[in-house]
């Protein structure tokens, strides 16, 4: 504490901040970006490794044969699927009560707060069926989950035969310590959904759904599966869930494991792993491939049903099953056998998933960065924050730290010190004026839609969107709230305390968002920064308007579509992008009505007020 | 000084701490009304009043009973008591005050047994200092919104190893409470109602179980020593330290208990560093209080002022004093004449009383 409380060192610091302060912010900028993109190389990379010694050592030989079998399911799953249109209920009951299993269904039903279009659904009701096998010698405390999400076309009826069929094998084992649930969900995430919180006796969506009755303890983890055809060239992974949670890596290296020992194919993405990280392609196909996970990640939708899972606190993965062009083809029997070998080795967990990381990206599938590697990316990009922000307090507060005046003459400073009565006072009016136009456009779009569908010629989500647009839109529209409220002494130092306070909220929020989503706290951090830290009233206006607007919340969405189709190799135009824009923006919405995705808050009632702060400082007169 | 009782209220009453207390429906609103009334009691020069508020507030947890002794330098100055080994009415006025206290104190716990026919509560309610008793805390907080468990595996392992050191450690860590109130009372006793400020900050830095109900119940204090935080150093530090750490707090829990990704370090990592933030502010209060001591009041035209400043190399002090409306000579750009260019043309009286020798002093003549 000497370095604070001495006031020599003191003035000696304040003024190597003060000169050095603009270097200072560009270095530290420049070093979060190139620690961001060094992550996919190899010193900051390392190879996965099993942590879980429960599934480490012990080796089992999968027995699983029944891939006929499985076909046969998967056909007669599809007719009747054909047939009624919806699941089939009454037959996948049969079958599962054939098999062995404890069956019980679950209806649920839920009214969309707007028809969501690319799902084409909006008074939404199915029915979930799920077997229970229950382990022999146990006490039915804990389970195991293997789902499988059915949507409205018949897509995945090989997965639900190779799930029947892994239930009539498993039935015949004596050595599950562990029940396991078989579950075949209606509307894929709908469902997922309505189980897990009937499961969970809470309701966090405003689901409807009906009492569960038939329950098997704690889940330990699941995996969910998507299969559409016979054959498979690949298995791919999906570790993405609901608000960027991931699940924990044990579970990822579980996967890679079997698929290594049945000689599967295991790609993520889609796109198979470089297999040389000593020359420079591995690592740039791992940046794009880490890149990739970063915007899935930030964009913190569920991209399968294990999403869901991992807020309750089960580790799930999605395995989905790739048919491309490749010569050599696998049957059901070795993706049967590679889920066997899963479970078996998930049979053998003690306690919950615990060991390895929690938080991590993934340049590759045999590779990872852990959090301790990537944090420090944002610490410098919010370390840019805080600089600003000290730089801005000492100049507001100059008599303490300021370069020194020869004597007590009280004529200079009495004009700071009258102006340091701009107070907290003067800064309510445009913070309650932000955040209430970010009120407005949480509220207002779904609250309005049916008064804008009667006096505009729009369906209800494309209402939605517009009246988001449109509320987004007016507020750049409000920049001169209170400036009169200064006194006209020292206008300088409304601005420079509103910025101080927007720096500082700027900085909070992208903090708390990091620690959670790291990649969505990194990835508005870059953007937001820069802009918000040139930000002021006097310079190139136009410019800096641009800039700031270029480095909005939805701004930054529409770029990372961009970015993530380029990535992907199947760039869009800007109509296409356009289009995908608004459809995304319907997504985001509708997700967190239905599933409790976090996103949408996030931009609208807390990075967007704090926008328009930095939008106010930038028109003070 | 506009103002200062709707600001205290507002500190108070719109303390997003408050708000947090009351949602967890907690009983430190009850506590936080016992000590204020304390005060307002020992203010207004109430004895008896203020003796059995305290009683109160000590009966319900057993920290307060450190306030006895700024609410007795507090009475004390009113009456213009010195505060001397010597001086007879010093003890007199003690005796009666310290016999009012326990004379309640006694009244109410005799009241309990009373009530509930049994002296049981006694160890169940304070208790949770001695080791044996089975509510002691394991040197961990409880959060606003409670359900964290009381014992990490580690500190339960450490517990069991260590056994025979745990009246050590529980001596150690409640001492912190009880520790500063007589350096405190030393060095502060001019100001006693800035030392009742100092030593609430202190047990809600350092008791057993805080919450953020004592915090809220502190800082409703900020605005009556408002002239003190031109001259707090470091006002940016703190303030984003705690609030940080506030945001940070719901955050991390939920890491830890719903996430189940983090685990209680982090929860406590971000408690200790929230006391940090606190322990600095606490610690730079007084020592800015003691250091505007060298100026008096100018603008009421009684007191006068004079600062002491070593000129070159001889040692020898300046003297300047002044009358109101005379001007000011200071030799340099010093902290005094720094101070003395804030204090010109605004529009606070400190509310000092002259005491001891510089009352002395004045009375005798420069």
């Amino acid at each position: 504490m000497g370095l604070l409380s001495d006031p020599v060192r003191r003035r000696a610091l304040a003024r190597l901040v003060l000169r050095l302060n603009a270097p200072l912010c560009l270095l530290s900028y420049v070093a979060g970006i190139a620690w961001f993109l060094a992550l996919a190389f190899p010193p900051l990379t390392q190879r996965t490794y099993m942590s879980e010694n429960a599934m480490g050592s012990t080796m089992v030989e999968e027995q699983f044969v029944g891939g006929e079998r499985a076909r046969v399911f998967a056909r007669d799953f599809a007719a009747y699927r054909r047939k009624s249109g919806a699941l089939p209920v009454a037959w996948l009951e049969r079958t599962m009560r054939s098999v062995g299993l404890e069956v019980y269904t679950q209806s649920f039903s839920r009214k969309l707060p707007f028809p969501d279009e690319t799902h084409e659904r909006y008074m939404v009701s199915g029915t979930n069926v799920y077997g229970i096998l229950r382990a022999l010698r146990a006490a039915s405390t804990e389970s195991l989950v293997l789902t499988v999400p059915c949507g409205p076309d018949s897509t995945n009826s090989q997965a639900v035969g190779l799930l029947l069929a892994l239930a009539a094998h498993f039935r015949g084992q004596i050595y599950w310590a562990k029940d396991i649930i078989f579950l075949v969900t209606e509307h894929d995430l709908l469902g997922t959904e309505a189980w897990l919180e009937a499961y969970h006796d809470v309701n966090v969506t405003g689901m409807q759904s009906s009492f569960l009755q038939g329950r098997a303890g704690a889940i330990q983890a699941a995996v969910a599966l998507e299969l559409s055809s016979d054959v498979v060239t690949s298995l791919d992974v999906i570790v993405e869930g609901l608000n960027g949670q991931l699940p924990n890596l044990d579970l990822l290296n579980l996967f890679q494991t079997f698929c290594q020992k049945g000689g599967l194919l295991c790609t993520l993405q889609g796109k198979l792993q470089p297999q040389d990280w000593t020359s420079l392609d591995g690592p740039l196909q791992g940046l794009q491939t880490l890149l990739l996970m970063v915007l899935r990640q930030a964009s913190g939708r569920s991209h399968g049903p294990h999403g869901l899972f991992l807020r309750y606190g089960v580790e799930a993965l999605t395995l989905r099953g790739i048919n491309s062009f490749r010569q050599y083809k696998y049957d059901l029997v070795a993706v049967g056998k590679a889920l066997e070998g899963m479970f078996r080795k998930l049979n053998h967990l003690l306690e919950r998933l615990h060991q390895s990381f929690f938080f991590y990206l993934l340049p590759a599938l045999s590779r990872f960065v852990s959090i301790g590697l990537y944090m420090p990316a944002a610490g410098f990009l919010l370390l840019v924050l805080g600089l600003k922000a000290l730089e801005l307090w000492m100049q507001l507060h100059e008599a303490g730290v300021g370069p020194e005046e020869g004597g007590g003459s009280p004529g200079p400073s009495s004009s700071l010190l009258s102006a340091q009565g701009v107070g907290l006072a003067s800064l309510v009016a445009p913070l309650l004026i932000s955040q209430a136009v970010g009120l407005a456009l949480y509220i207002l779009p779904v609250l309005g839609q049916h008064v804008a569908t009667q006096h505009f010629p729009v369906s209800e989500s494309e209402a939605v969107v517009l009246t988001l647009l449109a509320i987004y839109a007016a507020g750049l529209a409000l920049p001169h709230n209170t400036h009169r409220v200064v006194t006209t002494q020292a206008p300088d130092r409304g601005w420079m305390a509103l910025k101080l306070v927007a720096l500082i909220y700027l900085a909070l929020q992208l903090g708390c968002i990091t620690l959670t989503n790291f990649s969505l706290g990194f990835l508005l951090a870059a953007t937001m920064v820069p802009a918000a830290v040139l930000t002021k009233p006097h310079g190139p206006r136009p410019l800096y308007a641009a800039l700031l607007v270029l480095t909005s919340p939805a701004a930054v969405l529409l770029g990372s579509l961009f970015l993530w189709r380029e990535l992907q190799e199947m760039p869009l135009s800007l109509a296409e992008g356009w289009q995908l824009f608004l459809s995304a923006l319907a997504q985001g919405v509708l997700e967190h009505h239905t599933y409790g995705a976090l996103l949408f808050p996030l931009l609208a009632l807390g990075l967007y007020p704090c926008w328009l702060l930095f939008w106010n400082v930038l028109f003070w007169k | 000084m506009h103002y200062i009782p709707l600001k205290v209220a507002l500190f108070y009453l719109l303390n997003p701490y408050t708000v947090l207390s009351c949602v967890a429906k907690s009983t430190c609103a009850i506590n936080n009304t016992l000590i204020a009334f304390f005060i307002l009691a020992t203010i207004k020069g109430s004895a008896f009043l203020s003796a059995i508020f305290l009683a109160l507030a000590t009966y319900q947890s057993l920290y307060p009973i450190t306030l006895f002794v700024p609410g007795l330098l507090y009475l004390l100055q009113r009456q213009y008591i010195p505060v001397k080994m010597k001086s007879r009415a010093f003890w007199i006025f003690s005796w009666e005050y310290a016999m009012m206290y326990m004379g309640s104190l006694v009244v109410i716990i005799c009241l309990s047994f009373f009530l509930l026919s049994s002296w049981d509560f006694i160890p169940a309610v304070y208790g949770f200092m001695y080791p044996e008793s089975p509510s002691h805390p394991d040197l961990c907080r409880e959060e606003v919104i409670p359900g964290c468990p009381a014992m990490t595996p580690s500190s339960r392992e450490n517990k069991e190893m260590f056994e025979h050191f745990s009246l050590f450690f529980v001596c150690v860590f409640q001492i912190n409470v009880f520790f500063y109130t007589i350096p405190l009372a030393i060095k502060l006793k001019e100001h006693p109602i800035f030392f009742m400020f100092i030593q609430i900050a202190i047990i809600s830095i350092f008791k057993s179980y805080p919450t953020v109900g004592d915090v809220a119940l502190y800082m409703a204090f900020f605005p009556v020593w408002n002239h003190l935080y031109r001259f707090l150093r470091n006002i940016f530090v703190l303030a984003c330290i705690i609030i940080v750490c506030s945001l940070l707090f719901p955050v991390l829990w939920h890491l830890w208990i719903y996430a189940g990704s983090a685990n209680s370090n982090f929860f406590y990592a971000i408690t200790l560093t929230f006391n940090v933030g606190q322990i600095l502010g606490t610690c730079y209060a007084p020592s800015t209080l003691l250091r505007m001591n060298v100026i008096q009041p100018i603008l009421q035209g009684v007191h006068g002022l004079w600062g002491e400043r070593k000129t070159g190399s001889t040692g020898q002090c300046d003297r300047v004093s002044v009358v109101p409306g005379a001007q000011i000579w200071c030799s340099e750009g010093s902290f005094l004449g720094k101070v003395l260019s804030k204090c010109v043309g605004s529009n606070w009286v400190l509310d000092l009383k002259p005491w001891g020798r510089e009352r002395e002093r004045m009375e005798g003549g420069k």
